[in-house]
């Protein structure tokens, strides 16, 4: 029975994930717009431009190879599994222990690979320009995540993000410098990789500077909705990591009540209701960098998640 | 199946393999004969190897052959075992790919004969049970392998390579020479029994130490000690680059393994620190070094330089918790440098038989001409995918089974008292994790230059599919790195006994955990289950498919190119493999490799052509290689005068250095 139970928990959690990551997104425009007293889309936008583009044809470039219309469906997939792994409501998934943090994050590496390629696929400079800073990019960003996972890891004894979740809401573990260093660091991961300003402007089209949007360019239809999805499922996990690693409470714990269930779901969208105001207000707030700052900048978050890591290699206390 | 019937029947079988090459080489069939012989051997040999793996008690014999104390000594243990099934697995494929690649080759005679002794002398180097067979063995691989390199030797680039191979081979193997000195001790028990029963004194063991680490070190391809590899395992024939890089680096790692951890005794407290720290830097390098190559079998040569780090990195961290008796962690640190060693030794293959298929496809293996294959040769293309994505140590590929072990060897290590390893390991995992992010830029660069976008010149438009020999060997192999990602367990305990021989402890059995899930310490710690994170993608593909064609639209339309509204037709126009690589150029280059990029713009109404000019040096080659070369060309022009003397200055020259040796001999405590 109890299994039962579990495996409708997962079955819920991704399809929480999947109804909340265009919310989110909206929400963040929402909050943008505001910000800059303009009245912006409705909250609800994102859903029907998924909805519209699901129902157009897809135009394929001439040369556009199987590839090119396999990686949607793989993006889409590994980021989708990936973001079904992190505690959003509830704790104790059953199928968390299939994938560890390091593997959540190398599942997000595998769909960034997919993307990478499909860039290059139509042979066009664009995709070419966005690929080649894309990986750029990721040779910072995942060494930088790694290190804090380091940091966590060991922090709480485990790579398991649930048993992470767990320690980090326990009393004992309280403030830390190496906590600091790590959520710094973690902040400054999920914005580059979630394209966010200043690394990249999600809302441009035909600039140079591009980045994620030069790669999906020759996108139509509905792969490029299920691209899209899968970004917004991407920002979505971020901001469900940040919640569940540094402020765990309200997960509903394994084996309790429906009700308990439904506070962790308020207590979620509670979360990413602050979390995507904070991203709103953070990107409004900066202007966007020029592409040779950014490794600048992602540098900066490895070398505060090596030094976190360092400081446990040093001492328990820090 | 005993070691005198394994090592007989490789001696025999491939001994008579190569005479028989010698005439059949003439025959049009010939090579195909030899290489489907050459596979069928080698399966047997890897199935014996499998066999004494699986029975686990350490085979012995004795020849009375070779030195007359020593005689010649082969064993089978648990060790050797593993790695023999490794260097045979590879092999089998390898051969049966060259049943369907190795008649492109021009001059047969050149290939066939050597490439048996090869095979040959890696096996002879794995059974070796004393220092005087192992170092006859390992220099018959070296000069196999040499005249491999030199198959195309009309090039000038390849007379360099294999000068170069052949220089380096012989100071890999002199240094070894003097690790065994050293450990024998002046008593002089050549075999491999005698050493272990030798107790060495601290400044000898980490003399041995350092001198095995260079002459292995030579061979695998460690940094500084890598400049030789990339172009004689490119210069070689593709069967015979995938061999020389995916297999022969593995003997190489199984020689410092047996030396330093088998014969060797307990290690000291800092040896695992050096060799770690010099894998780290290993695997950051080289897979820099790659990624400025545009050369296809060049960049996979210089990416097995980074896996063989990656194999160190794991070998020192074993080596830091055996010293301070961490079994169980030395156990998983030394698992993840074995199973990555596996790893490498099939995804390595697999890329360079697609590599070779590519170069026989269209004739060059430069990535500036090419472009495009993937609509020419879409299973050659499929399959060098699936090896770039494991090589890039994804999941659920056995690339990432084998990385993740590593890092959870490395969140076990701030348990060492030791401070220099504190810092060092904090570093080399960030180091780790650079290289495995590089690695994964790397490989989207070496699949997606050749293989998509368009075709950048005619030979890449008219390339042809490969031979149906070659796409199942590359098949096999990347049905071996499905396999091995999603059953990481299985692996695991294959590795046991190895290890358990290594490092006197073992992993926890994991076939028998449920679901096939690995658990490297504890449950609570961490755990890893690829089958159930392939399921789950899978599911998630299927499942995304099948609802949107069901529920949205599944019409596609074919158009031109969208580009931003300006689509140019010329392939010029692409993204080349060298502007893929600018951004990582420019944000690390300008450290490892003093890159500097001219930018030559006319002012406006000039009508001369922009120009980008970079220059990239080679740091490594100027600080460690030319001063070599130099000297000794300045030595060689000093010592010119003694070539023309006479009969009584050379006998006088004889005398004195008699008269010098004795008085050595004399005063040596």
């Amino acid at each position: 029975m109890a299994v039962i139970f579990d495996f409708i928990v997962q079955g819920v959690q991704m399809f929480v994930v999947l109804a909340f990551a265009p919310l989110l997104t909206g929400f963040v425009r929402v909050v943008k717009a505001r910000l800059l007293r303009r009245r912006g889309p409705p909250l609800l936008q994102p859903y029907s431009d998924l909805a519209r583009l699901l129902g157009k044809e897809v135009v394929l470039a001439e040369n556009a190879s199987w590839l090119f219309r396999v990686t949607p469906y793989m993006i889409f997939a590994a980021t989708w599994v990936a973001a079904a792994l992190v505690p959003t409501f509830a704790g104790g998934l059953i199928f968390s222990w299939s994938a560890d943090l390091i593997a959540i994050i190398a599942l997000l590496a595998s769909a960034r690979f997919f993307l990478a390629l499909a860039g290059l696929d139509i042979g066009t400079s664009f995709g070419g320009i966005g690929s080649s800073r894309e990986v750029m990019f990721a040779s910072l960003a995942e060494p930088a995540m790694i290190m804090i996972v380091f940091t966590l890891a060991l922090i709480a004894g485990s790579t398991q993000l649930s048993t992470i979740a767990q320690i980090m809401a326990l009393p004992e573990v309280g403030l830390r410098v190496s906590l600091g260093l790590a959520l710094v660091a973690l902040i400054l991961v999920a914005i580059a990789e979630n394209a966010r300003i200043p690394v990249d402007n999600p809302a441009t089209h035909l600039e140079l500077t591009m980045v994620h949007e030069a790669m999906v360019l020759e996108y139509s239809g509905r792969h490029l909705a299920l691209i899209e999805l899968a970004s917004m499922l991407k920002l979505l996990l971020y901001v469900s990591l940040i919640a569940c690693l540094f402020v765990p409470w309200g997960i509903a714990e394994p084996g309790v009540a429906p009700s308990g269930f439904l506070a962790g779901l308020a207590i979620y969208v509670l979360k990413l209701a602050v979390g995507g105001a904070l991203l709103g207000l953070f990107e409004t707030s900066i202007a966007k960098m020029r592409v040779f700052r950014v490794p600048e900048l992602l540098g900066v978050a490895l070398m505060l998640g090596l030094l976190a890591t360092l400081f446990r290699f040093v001492s328990g206390s820090f | 199946m005993n070691v005198e019937f394994h090592a007989g029947f490789l001696l025999f079988s491939l001994l008579a393999l190569a005479a028989a090459a010698i005439p059949l080489a003439r025959v049009p069939r010939g090579p195909v004969i030899i290489y489907g012989a050459a596979a069928a051997i080698a399966a047997v040999a890897a199935l014996s190897g499998a066999i004494a793996a699986a029975r686990g008690i350490p085979l012995q014999v004795r020849l009375p052959l070779g030195l007359p104390a020593v005689g010649v000594r082969l064993q089978l243990d648990a060790l050797s075992s593993i790695f023999v099934l490794i260097v045979n697995l590879a092999a089998t494929l390898a051969s049966l790919y060259a049943v369907g690649y190795g008649r492109h080759e021009q001059e047969q005679g050149r290939v066939l004969p050597f490439y048996c002794l090869f095979l040959l002398g890696m096996n002879l180097v794995l059974i070796a049970d004393d220092a005087f067979t192992f170092l006859v063995a390992w220099e018959f691989m070296s000069l196999s392998s040499w005249a491999l390199v030199l198959v195309q030797h009309r090039d000038d680039v390849n007379r360099n390579a294999g000068f170069l191979y052949l220089s380096m081979a012989a100071f890999g193997t002199i240094t070894l020479l003097f690790a065994f000195g050293v450990l024998a001790g002046s008593a002089g028990g050549y075999a491999f029994a005698d050493i272990r029963a030798h107790e060495l004194g601290r400044l000898s063991a980490a003399f041995a130490l350092v001198l095995a680490l260079i002459g292995t070190g030579s061979k695998a391809g460690l940094v500084p000690l890598h400049a030789w590899l990339p172009p004689a395992h490119s210069a070689a024939p593709s069967h015979v680059s995938a061999l020389m890089s995916g297999v022969m680096t593995k003997v190489a790692v199984y020689g410092f393994v047996r030396i330093a951890f088998d014969l060797l005794g307990p290690p000291d407290w800092w040896w695992g620190t050096l060799v770690l720290s010099i894998g780290g830097i290993t695997a950051a390098v080289g897979i820099l070094y790659a990624l400025m190559q545009d050369d296809l079998k060049r960049l996979l040569a210089y990416s097995s330089v980074e896996n063989i780090g990656v194999i160190f990195v794991g070998l020192g961290l074993a080596l830091a918790f055996e010293a301070y008796d961490m079994g169980a962690a030395a156990a998983l640190a030394a698992t993840a440098a074995l199973f990555h060693a596996f790893n490498h030794s099939v995804f390595k293959s697999l890329l360079f038989f697609g590599a070779g298929a590519v170069q026989h496809a269209t004739g060059t293996r430069s990535m500036a001409n090419l472009g495009g294959l993937i609509h020419k040769m879409p299973a050659t293309a499929f399959l060098f995918l699936v090896g770039s994505f494991a090589i890039s140590a994804l999941p659920p590929f056995n690339g990432f089974a084998s990385e993740w072990l590593a890092f959870q060897a490395i969140l076990l290590s701030p348990e060492v008292p030791d401070w220099g390893l504190k810092f060092a390991v904090p570093a080399v995992g960030a180091l780790l994790a650079l290289s495995a992010a590089l690695a994964a830029a790397c490989f989207v660069r070496a699949f997606g230059i050749p293989f998509l976008g368009r075709p950048r010149t005619a030979a890449a438009e008219q390339a042809h599919e490969a031979d149906r020999f070659s796409l199942s060997a590359m098949g096999a192999l990347a049905m071996l790195c499905l396999l091995a990602g999603i059953l990481p367990g299985i692996v695991i305990d294959v590795l046991a006994p190895a290890v358990n021989s290594m490092v006197g402890a073992r992993m926890p059995v994991q076939s028998a955990l449920p679901w096939l899930t690995i658990v490297p310490i504890a449950e609570s710690r961490s755990s890893y289950n690829g089958l159930i994170l392939f399921v789950f993608i899978v599911l998630a593909a299927y499942f995304s498919v099948y609802a949107i064609h069901w529920l949205a639209s599944d019409k596609v339309r074919r158009g031109p190119a969208w580009d931003c509204g300006f689509p140019d037709p010329r392939p010029q126009t692409q993204y080349t493999a060298s502007s893929f690589a600018q951004p990582i150029r420019r944000v690390y280059g300008a450290l490892i490799f003093r890159a500097r990029e001219i930018v030559d713009m006319p002012p406006p109404g000039d009508l001369r052509a922009a120009r980008l000019t970079v220059t990239m040096r080679d740091l490594v080659w100027e600080w460690f290689y030319a001063p070599v070369a130099v000297g000794v060309l300045r030595t060689a022009d000093r010592m010119n005068p003694l070539q023309f003397q006479t009969i009584r200055r050379y006998l006088a020259f004889v005398f004195l250095a008699l008269v010098l040796l004795l008085t050595v001999i004399a005063l040596w405590p």
